[in-house]
This record gives structure tokens, sequence and C-alpha cells, in this order.
């Protein structure tokens, strides 16, 4: 297959994934966007090739966008980290509908989650879309962050706000991490929630790959 | 919940919990898909893989077949022993039972596949 003709086809598989049906505020729940998704996908696989053949986690996995994205690019195993039970109900779903077999989903609390693996280190690849952290939870992106980077033996992929980007890159050198943005992105979000006054808000992101201390 | 997805949880995010490692399993319900299989991911994450334990879930919901008491020696090229333990590691999936705190006994449901490894606040 062509390489646009297989980012076609990964975005067309992930527009057809089912949406939160009530999005929770505190828990910061959007859905990634296929374009968005699917384009961080081809990237991560067709530039770097840390998809095919690799075990991948997805920090945060909600209705699993980046992970079946992820099975789809032919990931060894996928394993998505997720706190609600709602959003896992939908993705349960759409991994049936999507017919995938190698996606594993623990429900857990991300921030507590290098305590529930026996050792680090085992992913190759982490991706994520973490909250950014701007409503009541300020910080968690940088926690969802220094999570990824325990588990990962290699890279992590992420989405940061691009209003954060010195910080970022900051952050990420003393948790161990040497981070690069490959791409600022804007983001347009559906106004999901009742707050939101504007039909759609646009949220400038910065998508980002770091390379993780070997140890 | 795959078997390789168990070889790597533990339960020691709970207060009082040392190693919390290997989880006990009760399966009520177990499901074999047929996946692909790639010798060299196995080989490569058999690295990392707990065999103990590994071999121990297999009995314990009941489809230890003929996988090997002991890991053999390079393992890297044995086609034969590398099925086996991809069968072991990414076929087998439960869908409905307990994961079991070796050292406390709370128990973890697992509900449609998926392992349930949230805390009440008393218990962090």
């Amino acid at each position: 297959m062509f390489p646009c003709q297989k980012l076609r086809v990964l975005e067309e598989r992930l527009q057809c994934i089912e949406e939160f049906e009530r999005p929770k505020v505190l828990l910061e729940q959007y859905v990634t966007p296929s374009h968005l998704g699917s384009h961080m996908l081809h990237t991560i696989q067709s530039q770097y090739g840390d998809i095919d053949q690799k075990i991948v986690a997805d920090l945060g996995s909600g209705c699993g966008a980046l992970s079946i994205g992820a099975s789809v690019l032919e990931a060894s195993q996928v394993v998505g980290f997720e706190i609600d039970k709602d959003a896992i109900d939908i993705c349960l779903e759409n991994i049936s509908d999507h017919d995938l077999t190698n996606i594993d989903v623990v429900q857990c609390d991300v921030l507590n989650l290098d305590n529930t693996y026996r050792s680090n280190k085992i992913f190759d690849t982490v991706i994520m879309n973490p909250p950014f952290g701007t409503k009541h939870n300020a910080g968690i992106d940088m926690k969802f962050l220094e999570t990824a980077f325990k588990l990962s033996n290699n890279v992590v992929y992420s989405l940061h706000k691009t209003s954060t980007r010195d910080h970022v890159l900051k952050t990420a050198k003393l948790l161990g991490g040497e981070g690069k943005v490959l791409a600022e992105l804007k983001y347009d979000l559906p106004a999901s929630y009742r707050f939101h006054k504007k039909k759609c808000v646009d949220v400038y992101v910065d998508f980002y790959r770091f390379e993780v201390d070997k140890l | 919940m795959k078997l390789i997805t168990h070889n790597f949880l533990s339960s020691k995010c709970m207060k009082g919990v040392n190693v919390g490692f290997p989880l006990k399993i009760s399966a009520s319900d177990v499901k074999v898909t047929e996946v692909d299989f790639n010798p060299e991911f196995v080989a490569r994450i058999m690295q990392k893989i707990d065999y103990p334990a590994l071999y121990t879930a297999t009995e314990s919901i009941g489809h230890l077949e003929d996988l090997p008491k002991q890991m053999v020696e390079n393992y890297e090229n044995d086609e034969h022993f590398l099925k086996k333990v991809h069968h072991a590691l990414l076929q087998l999936e439960v869908i409905n039972g307990e994961l079991i705190c070796p050292e406390t006994g709370r128990k973890f449901p697992i509900t449609n596949g998926i392992p349930n490894m949230l805390l009440n606040e008393d218990e962090i």
C-alpha cells in the first residue's frame, strides 16, 4: 500500500469510532479527532517505526482512538489504561466493531499506574493524549508524562498545549526524557460541555516525541 | 485480559503490600483467540516475562496444555517453544473472574475482559 493510502485507511477507521456519550468535565474527556489521531500514528510508524511489532501502552485510553490506531498499524500488543468505566464500555464496543484481537484494557488510575506494574520499562512505545490540566487538575499532564517515562523503555509520544512548551521540555528533561516537537497542531474541540459558550474552541497543541533514558 | 498483561500487573499499589506479584487468577470464563504468531516479538518479550508466573497463571485457568514447566534454554531459535509461549501469552484471555492479591487476598474483579485495579481511597 502507498503511504498516503495507508494514512487514508487509518483515518477512515478512526472516523467510525464511537465517542463519549456524556463527557466528564473532571476527567477532561475529549476524543482525539480522527484526523489528528491518524496523522500522529502515521508519523510515529512511517518516520520512526515505533508501532509495528512493538508493545504499546496508551495512557488515558478513553474511547480507544489511539489504541485502535496502533493496533491497525500492527503493534504486537496494545494495552490501554483508563479510569472511567463508561469510556471503557465504549472502547470495548469500538474494539469489537473493528475486529481487533491485540488490545487489552486495564481499568486503573494512571496516576497510580507505576505501582500497578511489577516492573517498569515494559513498553517499547507509550502514546497518549493526556488531560491538558486546564480544569481543576493543573499539572496532571506532567504526571502522565512522568508515568509514561517510567513505563517506556524507548519512546513516548504525547500532546501538550503549545502555550506550555518551555515548561514541558524542561520538566521532561528533569524526568529523564529528551523531548522534540514534531508538529504544532490545531485541536478543534467541539463544544462538548455546557461551559463552552462558543460552538468550537481552537486549542493549539504540540505533538511531541520524547526519547526516554534507557537506564 | 491476556496473560501477557497479567504477567506485569501487581497489587503493590495497595498500602502495606510489598511485592503483590503474581496475582492469583480465579477465572470463570476464558476465551481462546487466534492471534498471528510473530516469533521475533515473542522471543523479545520473553526477556521481560516472569516465566514461573506465566506457568502458574496458565495452569490456574485450566489451559496449561503442553507448556513446559521450565523455560527452555536458547529459546530464541526454538520456534516450537515460542509458539507455546505465544499461545499462553497472547491467545488466552480471561473474560470474567478475579485477580487476587497474594498478600492481602483483596480481589480485583475482571469483567468483560477488563481487570479493575482501582482502589478505594483508604487502600492507597
